[in-house]
């Protein structure tokens, strides 16, 4: 069903077929895919970032070369990126028929890489770093751009969120008047950014984490919410319900798609311009189901059935190692990845109930961010009646934290030895329940990355 | 006692309400009454609380937390009266006579500490900071000061106020010279960690400015923190990233050279 009247639905998306690239392009492509594949081969990794490098210093312009005649959708955002992705890519081609970054390789030099890479002429669904979004949507030139949210993450090279933000204003202003973009409107930055658009189709995803939504993008006063936006909201109550600037009166958008989201059994739905559509998905928690609501959006923003859509998105079970059960030693562990206080504000409710153990792994790599400080604003106090084993290369920041959080808890430095360690726990285990089953287990990006490669699940 | 922890959706980008639930546990451990009171941007600052805590923010959440600031003098008379302020980054800058707003002009700080603030075009300096205390706190057993630091201005220091110490490692408040801006009972840092986390030694200093001599204290942990950071700050500050990561590459380098 066309979303935003006459005009989205017969958006393009069958795109003209494709010419040839020119020779520069060509063998670029063919250099970075023999790279990557002398990468891989070396046991280096996808040999996607330096597969990318070689594309991109032979021809500057490969991206756009590379994208030119395809139907392209980018997805960004501070958490929820590859979720995202993989569930637009499922909904765009069930058959596998698309181009995309499964592997969270979301700088230019991926990008180029999944693009020489994907069949010619397929349709590619990108995540983009956030920071690097600007840049890549002005030689993409996409037809979908899906924004997700924006919070405190990696500050030593996102000094400051806002600045992101303005950036993304910016790209939204300058872009093409036939890109649509699917923002979350209850991210007053997200909102703020997305409203230089020209079309824009505002979706009701909820957010959670709201410290760094506080003050205004766009003055800086301070922005009021009304009501948890992760409660069920009906579309009647706008504009009042959301959240509002109370100097200058930014408020949320009108929401063309809302996600309407009950905990517990009851029938979660997605209600695309008033008509419902129940949701039914294999990934777990609020955040996944919002993850849903913004990819279903993208997809139908591109003219494709949403009924079709949804089916091909049930179907996702597992991105990337997250939410996967793996054996650590004679424990099973399940994996999940948070690395930021807005990604730990959804984690909570997805751990199974106490006394269950939890594992945290905090590292402070590159990719990380070096600066590990926002453990500080992650309500660890909530973790008090259970047993939680800390660990990573910064394990010991989690372990003082913990300490003045009054968390029972124990540092193993090791990541193996740490999920033995809660599995071993005496107090973890139910009353008269034989061994506390499978092993929750929280990591930051590296330390996720690390835990998948132990267990043999290379990413 | 109680904490008061300012505006912490404007100030407080760096997990710096951390510092206020330190100092809050470190009294509590030592079974007296502590409570820590999180003052929001649109509440009143009252001016008598024992202990303040200012954080670290961007750069159009500073200008109006000041603005607010200086308008109501909360921080002016609770200074006046002899309450401790602990400043953290945007905080410290905050407390000072200027500082650099949004667009890099000149704003008005609160003027309780000696010290200008701009922008000069340097590099923004990030990473870990290592800092050798005054010899008037060394002196009461406070040893090397481990933190996080990420700021874009520099901070020059008035007759009025003291650093905190001498740079080990890092930048400071402007050439890697010296960090900080003391002035009485007024602590002004560029550390985050937050620095009392990762500085008992700190956050019992400024706790015994309120309520005198204080006892011992398990701190296995914070101390073993301690111990980590100081050990592996000065060594990632050059690496310019964890060591680990950067182990990692020189065995790269190491197994491809046939070393
Ligand atoms: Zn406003």
């Amino acid at each position: 069903m066309p979303l935003t009247g006459k005009n989205a639905g017969d958006m393009d998306h069958r795109a003209s077929p494709p010419g040839p690239f020119p020779l520069r392009t060509r063998l670029a492509a063919l250099a970075g895919r023999s790279l990557a594949r002398l990468s891989r081969r070396a046991g280096r990794g996808s040999g996607s970032v330096v597969g990318g490098h070689a594309i991109l210093a032979i021809d500057r312009s490969a991206l756009a070369r590379l994208a030119a005649g395809r139907e392209t959708f980018l997805v960004s955002g501070t958490n929820g990126k590859t979720t995202t992705t993989k569930l637009v890519a499922a909904a765009v081609s069930p058959t596998g028929h698309v181009v995309t970054n499964v592997l969270g390789a979301n700088l230019p030099s991926g990008l180029a890489t999944a693009l020489a890479s994907g069949p010619r002429g397929a349709p590619a669904v990108l995540e983009v770093d956030e920071a690097w979004l600007p840049r890549v949507a002005t030689q993409l030139g996409p037809s979908v751009m899906a924004l997700l949210n924006l919070s405190r993450d990696q500050l030593d090279r996102n000094n400051e969120v806002r600045q992101v933000a303005q950036r993304w204003r910016q790209a939204c202003q300058e872009a093409s008047p036939s890109l649509v973009v699917v923002a979350n409107a209850d991210d007053p930055l997200v909102a703020w950014a997305a409203s230089g658009a020209k079309r824009v189709i505002w979706v009701g995803a909820g957010l959670r984490w709201k410290a760094d939504a506080t003050g205004c993008p766009a003055c800086g006063g301070q922005v009021v919410f009304a009501g948890a936006s992760d409660s069920p909201l009906r579309l009647e109550d706008e504009p009042l319900a959301g959240w509002s600037c109370s100097e200058c009166g930014l408020c949320r958008p009108h929401l063309d798609v809302l996600l309407d989201w009950r905990p517990g059994g009851g029938h979660s739905a997605i209600v695309v311009h008033g008509t419902r559509h129940r949701l039914s998905i294999g990934l777990p928690g609020r955040c996944n189901a919002a993850n849903a609501a913004m990819a279903l959006a993208a997809v139908a923003a591109s003219g494709r059935d949403a009924e079709a859509a949804l089916v091909a998105m049930a179907r996702v079970r597992d991105v990337a190692g997250r939410y996967a059960t793996v054996k650590v030693g004679r424990a099973s562990a399940r994996l999940l990845l948070a690395k930021n206080p807005a990604g730990w504000a959804e984690v909570f409710d997805m751990l199974s109930p106490p006394p269950a153990p939890v594992v945290v792994a905090i590292n402070a790599r590159t990719a990380d961010g070096h600066d590990p400080s926002w453990l500080w604003d992650v309500p660890f106090e909530q973790l008090r009646d259970r047993f939680v084993v800390s660990t990573g290369e910064r394990g010991l920041d989690l372990a003082v934290r913990l300490h003045y959080a009054e968390v029972p808890h124990a540092y193993v430095p090791g990541l193996h030895q740490a999920v033995e360690a809660a599995a071993n726990n005496p107090g973890s285990r139910a009353p008269g329940g034989p061994d506390p089953g499978v092993i929750e287990v929280v990591a930051n990006y590296t330390a996720f990355h690390q835990l998948l490669s132990m267990t043999g699940r290379r990413p | 006692m109680t904490v008061a922890l300012v505006y912490p959706e404007l100030l407080g980008t760096y997990g710096d309400s951390g510092n206020a639930t330190v100092l809050v546990q470190r009294l509590r451990r030592r079974g007296q009454e502590a409570r820590a009171l999180t003052v929001h941007a649109d509440q009143v600052v009252p001016a008598t609380c024992e202990l303040y805590v200012v954080g670290g923010g961007e750069d159009l959440p500073q200008e109006l937390a000041a603005a607010k600031l200086r308008a109501a003098r909360p921080l002016h008379r609770a200074v006046e009266a002899g309450s401790v302020v602990l400043a953290v980054c945007a905080g410290l800058q905050v407390l000072g006579e200027r500082f650099a707003g949004p667009d890099g002009r000149a704003t008005d700080g609160l003027g309780i500490l000696d010290c200008v603030t701009e922008r000069t075009g340097s590099p923004r300096a990030i990473g870990e900071i290592l800092v050798q205390p005054a010899a008037e706190w060394a002196g009461q057993g406070l040893p090397v000061l481990t933190g996080f630091e990420n700021h874009g201005a520099v901070t020059e220091l008035g007759p009025g106020c003291r650093p905190v110490g001498r740079v080990i490692a890092g930048v400071g408040n402007h050439d890697g010279t010296v960090e900080g801006a003391v002035a009485g009972r007024v602590w002004g840092t560029y550390m985050h960690g937050p620095v009392l986390a990762r500085n008992p030694c700190l956050a019992d200093m400024l706790l015994s400015w309120v309520v005198g001599s204080l006892g011992p204290l398990d701190d296995t942990e914070p101390e073993a923190l301690h111990d980590e950071r100081a050990r592996l700050g000065s060594l990632e500050r050059r690496l310019g990233g964890p060591v680990q990561e950067a182990s990692r590459w020189a065995r790269l380098r190491r197994a491809r050279s046939g070393q």
